[in-house]
């Protein structure tokens, strides 16, 4: 493969060579099912042991807490579903934002169609909610409050530990989608009144297909996958042990360099951010210029749009995302960008950079130089510079 | 997902600009939806003797938008006119769906750069009248592909 810049972390990591290493022998070594009782299965046994316990400390759970998924979507899934079913007869309310992701938002508007109902909070100019809007939210049907950590296009952290108390003192459980937040920031759960969290182990720089959902002592959810026994009758299906173990090894990682690579990433972002600004005119930072993901770059380009910048940046292999409606195949540009109150044909020109601890300033030079030119070389072509040019 | 075509009109779009005192100019979309197409015609002797675009919007635009100015340079009007977005689309080696309204744009550009002639100059153009601009659903075209 030719080489290639990669800035789409957001979008998922490699996984690390330290991490692959410690699953390839649950491939074709020790494959036993968990399930099974003889001396093979031992190993798959005691290898997801040792990975639940690593999720758990990485976020200060319990061992026990700590309930292995398919990936964020199904750990989203499973909380949201799972609450609405299991307390459906305390109340049928539901609160969560905006700017969630989509395995969110579609499920709570799957639900509405079986006569929940859903509040969906307003988000500020930076993408953060408002506890004020929420307490005001929350009535006697509330059963649960679902906010995401950290937004997966604008990087806003959002305040989850106030959020918490808020939904403590109101007796609401209150979920997390942390999928970009694990692995990038300290995460403590009983710290932050967190009862339900949602990661994923891709990315973290762990595999795919894999992740998991903390479920507080106390919590009682109904399940999503129906079957065997496995994870304390709380999620059926084998385990994906190779996976697992993945990502018990990439967020004990992810941890212990947490400082170094936090500060080595915002330094990065930073400069970045910094670097695009100055050389080019009509720029807009999307997102909290602190309260921001440590990798999370996300600009809008005045006059043109994402899709054919994303075009011109794959030309040198950097590969990288847009909140352009083209890029999705809809109409609309991103949910994130029109929540925050930028209009639509600003909200097309977006790109998110997000960086990740292989990346280096030369890359980031390299970037922000072929940036300059692709988005002079289109706004040259857009009739939406031209008018601005004449000062229309 | 794109054919060469594409990305080489993308890369390298042909006829990319303005023409001062153009005798025809068309702009068709909208910035809501991400794209806007605007197509300036210098026509002589009922001949496109010159042919340029501004265009915002996907990779798919731009190239449709370029694909079109070369379909119509040096044809005459009746000519111009018979070009489809299906031509346009063909030309390039086809489009994803999602993106065949590009194509209708890059059609829709051009009639509408005829017709701002057409009035300029009152050379009347067959088949051609203002109420087909008056629709804006052109993404609705995919739904056929």
């Amino acid at each position: 493969m030719e080489k290639i810049i990669y800035m789409d972390h957001a979008a998922t990591t490699q996984v690390r060579k330290e991490v692959l290493d410690e699953m390839i022998p649950y491939f074709n070594e020790y494959y036993g099912n968990p399930s099974s009782i003889y001396y093979l299965s031992n190993f798959s046994k005691m290898a997801i042991d040792k990975a639940r316990e690593r999720v758990a400390k990485a976020i200060n759970a319990e061992k026990n807490e700590i309930y292995f998924t398919a990936g964020g979507s199904e750990s989203d899934n499973w909380a949201i579903k799972g609450v609405a079913s299991k307390l459906r007869d305390k109340g049928n309310h539901i609160i969560t934002s905006k700017i969630e992701h989509h395995a969110i938002l579609h499920t709570c508007e799957y639900l509405e169609k079986l006569g929940y109902e859903i509040t969906y909070l307003d988000v500020d100019e930076y993408g953060m909610i408002s506890l004020d809007e929420l307490e005001k939210a929350i009535k006697n049907e509330t059963i649960l409050i679902s906010i995401m950590f950290a937004n997966n296009e604008i990087g806003t952290i959002e305040p989850i530990k106030e959020i918490g108390e808020i939904a403590r003192k109101h007796n609401v459980i209150f979920h997390t989608d942390a999928v970009q937040a694990v692995g990038s920031l300290p995460i403590d759960v009983k710290d932050m009144n967190i009862d339900l969290l949602s990661m994923s182990a891709h990315k973290l720089y762990g595999p795919k297909g894999v992740g998991a959902l903390y479920i507080r002592k106390g919590i009682k959810i109904d399940p999503l996958i129906h079957g065997g026994a496995q994870e304390r009758n709380k999620r059926a299906g084998t385990e994906n042990v190779p996976g697992i173990v993945g990502l018990g090894k990439a967020i004990e990682l992810a941890y212990s360099e947490l400082e170094e690579n936090t500060a080595k990433l915002i330094e990065l972002r930073d400069y970045m951010i910094k670097s695009i600004q100055s050389r080019i005119p009509d720029v807009r930072l999307n997102g909290h210029p602190t309260k921001r993901l440590p990798g999370n770059v996300n600009m809008c380009f005045r006059y043109i749009e994402g899709e054919s910048l994303l075009l011109s940046l794959d030309m040198y292999k950097i590969e990288a995302s847009s909140g352009s409606a083209c890029t999705s195949g809809s109409l609309d540009p991103s949910h994130v960008l029109l929540a925050i109150g930028l209009p639509h044909e600003i909200a097309h020109g977006s790109l998110r950079l997000s960086l990740g601890i292989e990346n280096t300033k030369e890359e980031v030079d390299f970037v922000v130089e072929k940036l300059t030119t692709i988005v002079d070389r289109l706004r040259q072509m857009s009739p939406l510079y031209e008018k601005k040019q004449e000062g229309k | 997902m794109y054919s060469e075509k594409v990305m080489d009109h993308f890369m390298n779009p042909r006829n990319v600009g303005e023409i001062e005192n153009a005798d025809g100019i068309g702009e068709v979309g909208n910035p809501k939806c991400g794209d806007i197409m605007k197509m300036y015609l210098k026509i002589e002797d009922g001949i496109i003797t010159d042919v340029k675009f501004k265009t915002f919007g996907c990779g798919s635009a731009i190239a449709s938008s370029s694909m079109a100015t070369e379909l119509i340079k040096g044809k005459s009007i009746q000519e111009a006119m018979q070009i489809t977005n299906k031509a346009v689309a063909e030309a390039l080696d086809g489009l994803p769906p999602v993106k065949m309204h590009c194509s209708v744009l890059a059609e829709q550009a051009i009639r509408k750069a005829l017709l701002d002639y057409s009035k300029k100059t009152g050379v009347k153009i067959e088949g051609l009248d203002e109420t087909e601009f008056d629709d804006d659903d052109l993404h609705e075209i995919e739904a056929e592909e």
